[in-house]
């Protein structure tokens, strides 16, 4: 059986996320003085996270099998 | 890319919108039915089925030589990154580089190469584009980038708006970064540099092996060109953002040993500049992605070219495949070892993609007109196509031999035949000219001479190979927005508009 490439990138993409979510809320404020003042950890790793698990919700409803029509 | 778009601006996007669009659309339309129909394994194996055995050698060797300076380029680049950020030596940083292509191409198939593909690319865009957007709030927005652009511009000597619109100062090369006139242009980068690299990409030819259909092996360039129109925004602002924060901040870049900011770092210090840690990682390592992905489909075209092409033709036929496959692994070694030697004379540019196109023109060039020549016109003979090419690629050498990019001097950047005829005002501009003088060079000389040999293969043995003795594909059952056509003249459609909204 051929993996779903979604399965891959949805894995990948939720972990960053969620990784960089959580660095963003302990993380001190200092840190993102180069940024323009802007949490981007938090921010981006929220849009990261929200793309991987988009990504394995489809992979996971296309393995689900179809019911005949 | 990032460093083109610091040295030339806006006019990088040529590279996408004139470039790799149309010719992208091209090789969906016209060329993949002949890849598709013939089931040849490689550029040199179609050449060898519609003419003969040398001028597939001729191909395979020229073929294998840009791989190998393709690959060395990325190594060049993956380890000014490390030498950067990690603060290593370069020559330390050069051999981990080429350690980890080497353990990354022996532990993958064809089947991982397309999954890691699909993984770097969204790793790029969602690497880069938190880039874009600080330095684009950072300098003000794109009216901003434009206001900061215009001192670059002016103080180069240039009109305020040369980084910042793509066609609008084309009319003389004296007008433009790239020192480019709209005609040498169109003709050298869209037309003979393009399509010469796209029609006869490997990983081209790779796809239309793997793919299920005809109308599947169609769609895949046409598919594969949409996400590369979007490209400009994550490839070449960062580049710009950069040139306009060094001219007004001051040493934003750091300056090369020639006086010139070096243009390659703009990229690597973007990410320095505004990504904290955290994000900093996964910016990093959407750069060593795109290197990685760039060296390893070079090493590998490589590996398969000498295997089959070279060694299993012309040196050792009717080997065992245990035999073949470890001179591929051999050929992987040596591959890598000579990109080492590669990436070392990539120090000497300091815009990597100027060196890449100088190697394409050389290559690509002439090699386009003879596929042209081969594909839509039966005449063509053997000789005709490896006399036509070897002519194309000599026509390139003294050209290049004859010819001096400004401020250069004799040497490894031209002019090393002693007397310099011409003076282009940038590498670009030279390598351009270049392909388009391999082009001529070899579509004349294929032409005159197939005119007078004789042919020697017959209209059977050709059915497949060239246009006119190919059966027109029958779409006929498929509803008109699922035709590859349709896709095709689309994205022509969104490519001119963006060049319009950039003029």
């Amino acid at each position: 059986m051929r993996l779903d490439v979604r399965f891959p990138i949805g894995g990948m993409f939720t972990i960053i996320g969620a990784m960089l979510v959580i660095y963003g809320l302990v993380s001190p404020a200092a840190v993102y003085e180069r940024s323009l003042g802007i949490n981007v950890n938090l921010w981006w790793g929220l849009v990261l996270l929200v793309f991987g698990l988009v990504m394995l919700a489809f992979a996971v409803r296309a393995m689900r099998p179809r019911p005949p029509v | 890319m990032a460093a083109s778009g610091a040295k030339y601006g806006i006019m990088t996007s040529h590279f996408y919108w004139v470039g790799a669009m149309p010719a992208m659309v091209f090789v969906g339309l016209f060329m993949m039915p002949f890849y598709y129909g013939s089931r040849a394994r490689s550029v040199p194996e179609y050449l060898k089925l519609r003419f003969d055995e040398k001028t597939r050698g001729l191909n395979a060797i020229t073929f294998a030589i840009m791989t190998i300076f393709s690959s060395g380029i990325s190594m060049y680049a993956l380890a000014k990154l490390f030498e950067l950020v990690l603060g290593w030596s370069f020559h330390g940083s050069i051999i981990l580089s080429a350690v980890i292509v080497l353990v990354y191409i022996f532990l993958g198939g064809l089947t991982s190469a397309i999954y890691n593909e699909v993984l770097q690319f969204f790793l790029i865009v969602l690497g880069f584009l938190p880039l874009v957007l600080l330095g684009l709030k950072d300098v003000g927005g794109w009216s901003g980038l434009t206001a900061k652009l215009a001192t670059v511009a002016t103080n180069a000597g240039f009109e305020p708006g040369a980084w910042t619109h793509s066609w609008k100062y084309m009319d003389s090369p004296s007008h433009n970064p790239m020192g480019m006139e709209w005609f040498g242009l169109v003709m050298g980068l869209g037309f003979a540099l393009s399509f010469g690299y796209w029609c006869t990409d490997f990983l081209v030819v790779q796809r239309a092996m793997a793919a299920g259909s005809m109308t599947a092996a169609r769609r895949t360039p046409l598919i594969a060109a949409v996400p590369k129109m979007l490209m400009p925004a994550l490839v070449i602002l960062p580049g710009m953002l950069a040139i306009g924060l060094h001219a007004s901040r001051g040493g934003f870049l750091p300056i090369g040993d020639d006086g010139q900011p070096n243009y390659n770092l703009a990229i690597p210090m973007m990410l320095a500049h505004y990504l904290p840690t955290g994000l900093l990682g996964l910016g990093l390592t959407a750069l060593m992605a795109s290197f990685m992905s760039g060296m390893a489909g070079n090493v590998t075209a490589f590996n398969s070219v000498w295997t089959y092409d070279i060694y299993q033709t012309h040196i050792r036929p009717g080997q065992t495949d245990a035999h073949y496959l470890r001179v591929g692994h051999a050929a992987t070694v040596f591959g890598i070892v000579a990109s080492v030697l590669a990436a070392y004379s990539a120090t000497r540019f300091n815009n990597i993609l100027d060196m890449l196109q100088l190697v394409f023109s050389f290559v690509n060039g002439p090699l386009f007109a003879t596929f042209l020549l081969g594909m839509f016109w039966r005449r063509t003979t053997g000789h005709g196509a490896f006399y036509g090419l070897l002519t194309g690629t000599i026509t390139a050498a003294l050209h290049y031999g004859l010819t001096l990019p400004r401020g250069a001097v004799p040497g490894i950047k031209g002019g090393f035949l002693g007397a310099v005829l011409h003076t282009y005002p940038s590498e670009m501009a030279l390598n351009f000219w270049t392909a388009l003088f391999a082009w001529t060079g070899c579509f004349v000389a294929t032409l005159l001479i197939s005119l007078f040999t004789k042919r020697t293969k017959t209209d059977d043995e050709l059915r497949g190979l060239v246009y006119s003795l190919t059966p027109r594909i029958q779409e006929g059952s498929m509803p008109w927005y699922k035709r590859p056509v349709t896709l095709g003249v689309a994205i022509l459609v969104v490519s001119t508009l963006l060049n319009v909204i950039f003029w």
